[in-house]
Parts: C-alpha cells; structure tokens; sequence
C-alpha cells in the first residue's frame, strides 16, 4: 500500500520525494468544517443529513458544547429513511420546515451531505433546489463533508465551492482583489487594514462574514488564498473567470511579506509603499519570534496528517523558527495551490495519505522532539514520551499574518516548555 | 428523521468501542469510513486514556466502494491480528459500513483468524451507545464461554463467597471508582471479587466467569443482558439493586448477604457514610423541599430521585431519562412522585421542561449543566454524557458509603448555605444581592452576573408563554407595585411566582394585577 514517487514533476524543478501511503487513516472528515463555518457566518445554518454518528463526531469535535443553541444540527436517517428514499426526502422537507419556522434568522440553509446521505444516494441538490423554492428568501445550499469524499479541512472547500455559483457577476470593469478561506476576524482587520495602507481598498473576504454579502466574482477578480486546502473552491472561481495569484500562505513573517506582495504585484502598487506598509509590523513581528525562535532552533518535528496546513507549517517553522521537519505529512498534496511552498521544503520527507500504524512506527524510529498529531493520536504519543501539539489548535487559532507570527511558534514552543517545567 | 442538537448517547459501535477499550487484549475492527476514527479522542482525551483504542477502522473512500470493500475489511483484520495479536477480535460495522452491507463477521471468519471472533449487528439506524455496549458485552461473553461446562460450585460455607461485578467500561461515568468502592465494600462484608469485566479484563478472566457465586450488576444498561444469560446458562444469580446512595447501598448489601448466605444485619451493620448524619445536622434545615430537576440515564436517574427524596428531603420536581431501555422504571418512579416521567433523547425537550419546573437546583448531564448554567440554576452532574471533567484526579465514586459521601458534598456545593440564603431573601435591595449572586463560597463568575437580564427574560418569556395559553395577552395588567414586588423574588422562583399570579387572576376573573392579587396567589397556591 506504499509507494515511493519521485521525481513527479514533468518540469523537474520539484523534486520531492513523497511516500503516498494508504491505510487506516486517522483524521476527521468534512463535517468538521462546521465547527468553525458556523461562527464565521453568523446568519447560516447547516444541517447535516446523516446518522447519530454525524451527530456525535461534531458534538465530539466541538471539544465543548456550545453555549447557544447552535447554528448548526443533525437531521439523523432512521430505519424508515432507508427503507424508501420517496419518504426520506418528504421527511427532509418536513425538518427543514421546522427549523426554518424556529430559526427565522438564518438566511442561508446548508444541507451537508454525510456518508450515509452519499451511500443512499440521497440527492440534496434536488432537495435544495426544491426548498429554495418553498422557503425564499433564504438560500438553500448544498455540499458533501462526508468521510468518504472529504478529509477534515476539504468540508470548508466543499462548502465555498457551492458558495461561488450564488455570487453575482461584479458590475464594474474594476480588478478585485479576493481573499479566499476563513480567517479569524481579528486577522481580516488587520489585513484589510494593511491592504488600505498600500492602498487597496476594494478587498473583498470569501466567505464573507453574513452569508447573504457574497462578493462579486467575474474574470478581473484575483484570487488569493488565505487557507491551502481549498482545490475545489478554486476551480469554481477560475471556472466563473477569476484568476489565482501565486503566492506562499500567509503563516509566518516571510509567508505573510511574499503573500501580501504578491496582491500588491497584481495591483500594481509601487514597491516601496508596499515596503512602507509591511516594514512596521514585520518588524514586529520578526523580534516578537525571536523568543520562540531561540526554543524552536534545532529541534525535529515531525507532522501527521491532519489540515493540509502541515507543508507551509513546516516552512515557516524550518525557515524562521529555525525546526528540522523530519518528515511533514498532508492528507492532499495540491501542487498547484503548494507551488510557492514546496520548493522550500526541499529534501525533507512528504507525506500523503496515510497508513496511521506505519507511520506512528515510523515516528517512533525516528523520535521527534515534537509531534503535531490529532486529538486520538497526542495523548498516547506524550505517554510513550513524545511531545505533541494537537493539530486541531492550528485550526481554530488565529495564526496567520504579522502580528499572529509569534503567536503561532507559541503554539509550537508551549508544549516543549511545559516538558522543561514539569518535575513530577 | 429526527433533527438533533445534541445528543445523549453516541452510536452503538461507540458503545462497542467502551468494552473492547476497557479490555486488555481485546481488538475491534471496525468497518467504518474515514471520519469515524474521531470516536479515538473521547477516550484519549475526555477520559485521559494514555492508549489508542484497540481498534482498526478500515476507512474507506469513495473510491473504494466501486472497488473491493470487502477486500479492504479482511486485509485490515489481519494486518490488525499481526500487529496487536488480541486474545480475541471484535468485528463490525459502522453506520455506513451498514449501508453497504459486506457482512463483517462472515468476511472476518474467512480471513483465516486464529483467535476467536465475535461478529457485531449493531443497527445504527435504531439503536445507542448503551445499547451498543450491551449487545457487544452479551455477545462477547456469550462467544467466549459457550461450552464452559456447568462448574460444580461448592456450598458456601466456611468460605468466603465470590462475586464478579459486571459492566463497568471505559468513557463510564465514575466507573473506575465505583469498581474500586464496590470491592472495598464487598470485601468489607466478607465478599471477594474474582473478576472485574469489561473494566481491566482479559479474555482469560472471562472463562472465569461461571465459576463465581454471584454476578453484581453495576449498571443494568450495559450488564442485565449478560447476567440473564449467565444465570440461564451457569444459574448464576445475580443483583438487582444499584448500590447508588446509602438507603440503595444498604439494601444492596442485604440483597448480596442474602443471596450469598452471609448474615444481613451484620453486613448492613458495616456501613458506615457520613451522609446520614450530615443530612440531619441542622445546617442542613435549608435543604429541606428544595426543589430539584433530575434527568440522566435511568440508572442514575432512578438513584438520585431516592436520594433526592428520602436522603436530603428535597422535592423531586422534574425527573426523566434519555434511556428508552429503562423508561418503564423511570415512569413508576416519577409516578410515585406524583410527576409524569420525561422520557427525551431532545436535550432542547428538557431544557423547556427544566424552564417550567423552575427548579433551584438540577441533577443532570453535561446538556443540562449547559442548560442550568445558562438559566442561572445550580447543578450537579450526575450521569453521563461525560466531559473531562467527569473524570476527576481523586478518588470520586457514585456508589457505595463513600459514593453517598460524595454525592451529598456534590449537590450541596453549588446551593446558597442556609443563612446566605435568608439573608438575600430579607434584603432584596442590597446591591451586592442582585440577582444571580452567586454563593459566597464559589467567588465570582459562578452564575454568570451578564446573564442576569438575558435569564430573567428567559424565564419571564417562558412562563408567559404558558400563561398566554390561559389567558389571551392583553387581558392581564401587571400593576407597578405588583411588577417591584415581583422583582423582589428570588429568581428561580419568579417565574412560578408570575405564572400563579397569573393563573389566580385570571381564575377569579381580576385583569389588573395588585400588590393584593400577588399576595392572595401567594397564599392561595401555598396551601
């Protein structure tokens, strides 16, 4: 089930030995999304079309439960759901009528497709087509985070991906500039005030924070994305015309300077005032690191797969935090969405897929001194002896841009310090 | 379809996961597609666990299911049977695997396994975790000891009779402690403990079962299959009573005395709990009809309404259970109370029922300690769903003396102490005694001060919406002094105090509500 691949690249310039593997893998699946999704749009729900296991995995997943009655449920298939997909649907349509009556707040519905709902063959398209109708003006939308098509982070693509279509044509011949992929509020106000600063102004974020404010998309929209795990959510803007701009991901001081240059080359704003803009606060936080840095130095991490942040992770930690990644495992491997990244990670063992027995044996020859594994995975790595940092935290933290640098080594040098302190 | 929130109980194959995790050598595979592999952390990180489950999920994609699933499920059993070499192997599916209908156990009988194998059907579209639990304990214990021949018991006389206690898991509520009181309490009556099962037990332990005197069931959810089928087979008699409280823990140990022929009055005289004493001391006048709401599985439910009644003397005002399987019990139990049972699985069904019953303290899950928080009630938990906090450091059982000692300190806890408690009912008026202070003793932040008015909103909102069932809105008038005398109340009861202000007037046909009107409804409804 393994297969070393080498030399992959028909143009040779990314030479990276990655070891694809396939087996048990221990990663959640697109449902997950939601978790986050449901905060970033405060007027969406989503209703997830699966089984009590669905149900589980999020309220599982939330690590807590959530304070309010949640923006988001589970419509769980019984044994007459099954039995014939006639009643399925009309049962659909009578939950949906339900919370809709409970919830006349929410402006968009998501049905989310789940295992079960892909299995059966229950067609959610149709059934949001149908209730569109039934419930206007709330939009009713549709996406898969189901186990057997999405891995954890892939459920956001999903959901963004069914999002493009319902964004209007722009009406202005004007460039825009995009940012694709949820960002903690906090950092879009940052960026969008460094974006002003360089003098941008017209900057607009997908997915907007009230599902209803969807930004315009045609072919002078340039894409640049915030979160490396949105293949999908791609495609549908290049498929409306947008364009993509290349550009490394905003995590660290070097990432966040390239990705912010890179917007600024595709709006032609002059080198030095974008220079000017970025200076300050890479300064910043080039000495807010600095502590980090001197913890971090020289230390081998080696990363599970989990959010396909793991390779700019793994950049930014080798290059400013000064870590040795011994080998850097992704659920996916998008080279297109990678190709500012990768050749930066030259030599260093890739990872995709998985096989969670052979590369915990791997990790275990290899003895890192920190581990960045899922939830099932830390607590049995730390009682082996290995420091691990959840992954989950790298999610549902704000670490991109500036002033969130050292905030995001922190992530990554708390779990050593604790180890250093610790006499029991 | 059912819409759901939250829920109480996971799927069945989690309820599986319990007894194969709390076994030594046990492994599970389990036909499941990626994604399902999160139910790994309620063990590694809710309850602590320093080991990954003893289970192999196949993971499967969507792209496999054009393919060979099938395939996929029998090289995962024996790459699993290589790798961790268990004493004997569990085999399933998930929700979806279900779907797709491969037939695990007739798969994992073809893969040329060595040990035994225990196929699992457990409907995912129809059941729950417990019952999950249940059926795989049943199953496994049915597998591993069929053909153990009748063991020749020896009378028990002039030895000490032995006992196997059966159903503590993994993810249980307090599980761990209530195996470790339970055995200090039998042992303390002359009683020894041969095996443990599922909690630390091997597949070893289990062809051991048959040989003991008795079965003590700890939680009839997870134990009552199995212990009616090893009375049938081995007649093993075995409990009935849930040692949860010290009334419950005294009639537990008469029933084991006397099933095992020890003498009753002197087991029951060992028992020692500070509950008893502590309940009758005067500081504990104020609990006295406090007005409790209890909802969790039946057998938790079922032990704290008992508690709840006749060893603090609060008054039961709510009680119900996510447990259809116990539902039966829990109706009698409500009934005797002069209550109509709760029987949900909605946690959004009990927090409307926690709403009206206004109750001053509520006895619940994780859901309802939510609930309870966000209304600005005191709780305590006592039942699972479980959170990382039910798996405290020390030495925390439900059962047994010290299980009673803990429960009175857990309850207790979060109400007013008796004279704080009269203080902020004379002087409503002192600022520091506005709603939602909390007690002294919990320091600030407790109940929330913020939601103060989002809570008393809730309740105003909830009872009216009763109140506009009797009385179409706009016929009844609250007068000013009768609204500042309302406010005056306690919280947790205004909005009783407002719903039967209401009921009176519009029974004795008033439309302005006075500060008369308030009093005579006081008067009227406190008979």
């Amino acid at each position: 089930m393994t297969a070393i691949a080498s030399g992959l690249d028909a143009a040779g310039c990314r030479d990276l030995p990655v070891l694809r593997e396939r087996g048990q893998r221990e990663v959640f699946c697109g449902l997950t999304g939601i978790v986050w999704l449901h905060r970033r749009m405060q007027d969406a729900f989503f209703l997830v079309v699966g089984s009590r296991t669905c149900a589980h995995l999020i309220q599982s997943a939330a690590g807590v439960m959530i304070f309010a009655e949640p923006r988001f449920g589970t419509a769980i298939l019984e044994e007459k759901d099954l039995a014939g997909l006639a009643d399925a649907n009309e049962e659909l349509d009578r939950v949906v009528h339900e919370l809709l009556a409970r919830r006349p707040d929410i402006r968009t519905l998501f049905l989310v497709g789940s295992c079960p709902s892909e299995v059966i063959k229950l067609d959610l398209a149709r059934a949001a087509q149908r209730l569109a109708g039934q419930h206007a003006p709330v939009r009713i939308l549709n996406y898969s985070g189901s186990g057997i098509e999405t891995t954890f982070t892939q459920g956001e693509d999903a959901c963004l991906a069914t999002m493009v279509p319902t964004c209007p044509p722009p009406t202005t011949e004007a460039a825009q500039l995009l940012i694709v992929g949820t960002i903690a509020d906090i950092v879009e106000d940052q960026f969008t005030r460094l974006f002003e600063t360089m003098g941008l102004r017209d900057v607009a974020f997908f997915p907007p924070r009230r599902s209803t404010a969807l930004p315009a998309i045609g072919p002078n929209t340039k894409v640049l994305l915030a979160q490396p795990f949105l293949g999908d959510t791609l495609r549908a803007l290049e498929a409306r015309g947008a364009t993509l701009l290349p550009a490394p991901f905003p995590l660290g001081v070097a990432g966040t300077t390239a990705w912010f240059e890179a917007a600024a080359q595709a709006f032609d704003i002059a080198p030095d005032r974008v220079a000017d803009a970025l200076a300050a606060p890479a300064a910043r936080a080039r000495k807010a690191l600095e502590r980090q840095r001197t913890e971090l130095a020289g230390k081998r991490i080696f990363f599970f797969p989990d959010s396909q942040l793991e390779i700019p992770l793994a950049r930014f930690l080798a290059e400013e935090c000064g870590m040795v990644p011994l080998e850097v495992g992704t659920p996916y491997l998008h080279k297109e969405i990678l190709a500012a990244e990768l050749p930066r990670l030259a030599g260093i063992q890739l990872s995709e897929g998985q096989d969670v027995e052979l590369q915990l044996d791997r990790c275990r020859a290899l003895a890192p001194d920190l581990t960045v594994c899922g939830l099932g995975l830390a607590n049995p790595l730390e009682s082996e002896g290995f420091a691990t940092k959840w992954s989950i935290e790298l999610v549902f933290s704000p670490i991109h841009g500036f002033e969130q640098a050292a905030d995001l080594a922190e992530l990554f040098a708390r779990p050593l310090r604790r180890r250093m302190r610790l006499a029991v | 379809m059912q819409l759901t929130l939250w829920t109480y109980e996971g799927p069945p194959h989690v309820g599986a996961m319990r007894i194969a995790t709390a076994m030594q050598d046990v492994h599970y595979v389990l036909h499941a597609p990626q994604g399902d592999t999160y139910a790994d952390l309620l063990f590694t990180m809710i309850e602590r666990r320093n080991r990954r489950p003893p289970v192999t999920y196949t993971t499967f994609q969507a792209r496999d299911l054009g393919g060979d699933t099938a395939d996929l499920f029998k090289r995962a059993c024996r790459d699993a049977a290589e790798r961790f070499k268990p004493a004997a192997m569990l085999v399933g599916a998930s929700c979806t695997a279900e779907l797709i209908q491969d037939d695990p156990g007739g798969l994992a009988m073809g893969s040329g396994l060595t040990m035994p194998v225990v196929p699992l059907e457990l409907p995912a579209y129809q059941k729950k975790e417990n019952w999950g639990a249940s059926e795989t304990l049943y199953q496994l214990v049915r597998t591993i000891c069929t053909g153990i021949p009748m063991p020749e018991r020896q009378a028990i006389t002039g030895r000490r009779p032995v006992v196997n206690l059966l159903g503590a898991t993994a993810l249980g509520f307090r599980h761990r402690d209530d195996v470790t009181e339970v055995t200090r309490l039998l042992d303390q009556i002359g009683v020894d403990v041969a095996v443990v099962m599922p909690l630390n037990a091997t597949v070893a332990d289990l062809r051991r079962l048959p040989e003991a005197d008795l079965n003590v069931v700890l939680y009839p959810e997870i134990a009552s299959s199995t212990a009616g089928w090893l009375k049938r087979t081995f007649k093993q008699p075995h409990t009935t009573v849930v040692p949860i409280g010290i009334g419950a823990t005294r009639d537990f140990v008469r029933e084991v005395a006397t099933l095992t022929g020890l003498d009753a009055d002197a087991a029951v005289a060992t028992l020692s709990s500070r509950l008893p004493w502590y309940s009758r001391s005067v500081d504990s006048t104020y609990l006295t009809g406090k007005r409790v709401f209890i909802f969790g599985d039946g057998t938790h439910a079922l032990a704290a309404a008992r508690i709840a009644t006749e060893e603090l003397a609060f008054e039961v005002v709510g009680l119900g259970t996510y447990s259809r399987e116990m539902a039966r019990e829990v109706r009698a139990a409500a009934e005797l109370l002069g209550l109509t049972a709760l029987i949900a699985d909605d946690y959004l069904a009990v927090e409307r029922a926690i709403t009206e019953a206004a109750p001053e303290l509520v006895l619940g899950t994780q859901m309802e300690r939510h609930v309870a928080k966000r209304l600005g009630i005191p709780c305590a938990v006592i039942s699972a769903p479980v959170h990382v906090q039910d798996f405290p450091a020390r030495y925390a059982p439900q059962m047994g003396a010290e299980g009673a000692n803990v429960i009175f300190d857990t309850w207790v806890h979060p109400l007013m102490m008796g004279l704080e408690e009269h203080l902020l009912g004379m002087f409503r008026e002192d600022f520091e005694f506005a709603d939602g202070a909390s007690p002294s003793h919990l320091g600030h932040g407790h109940a929330a001060p913020t939601a103060t008015v989002e809570r008393d909103t809730v309740m105003v909102a909830a009872t009216e919406a009763v109140a506009t069932l009797d009385a179409p809105p706009g016929e009844l008038v609250w007068g000013p002094e009768a609204e500042a005398e309302l406010k005056k109340i306690p919280f947790f009861v205004r909005g009783k105090a407002r719903r039967n202000t209401e009921r009176y007037a519009t029974e004795h046909g008033i439309t302005a509500i006075s500060l008369e009107t308030l009093y005579e409804a006081k008067a009227h409804f406190s008979r």
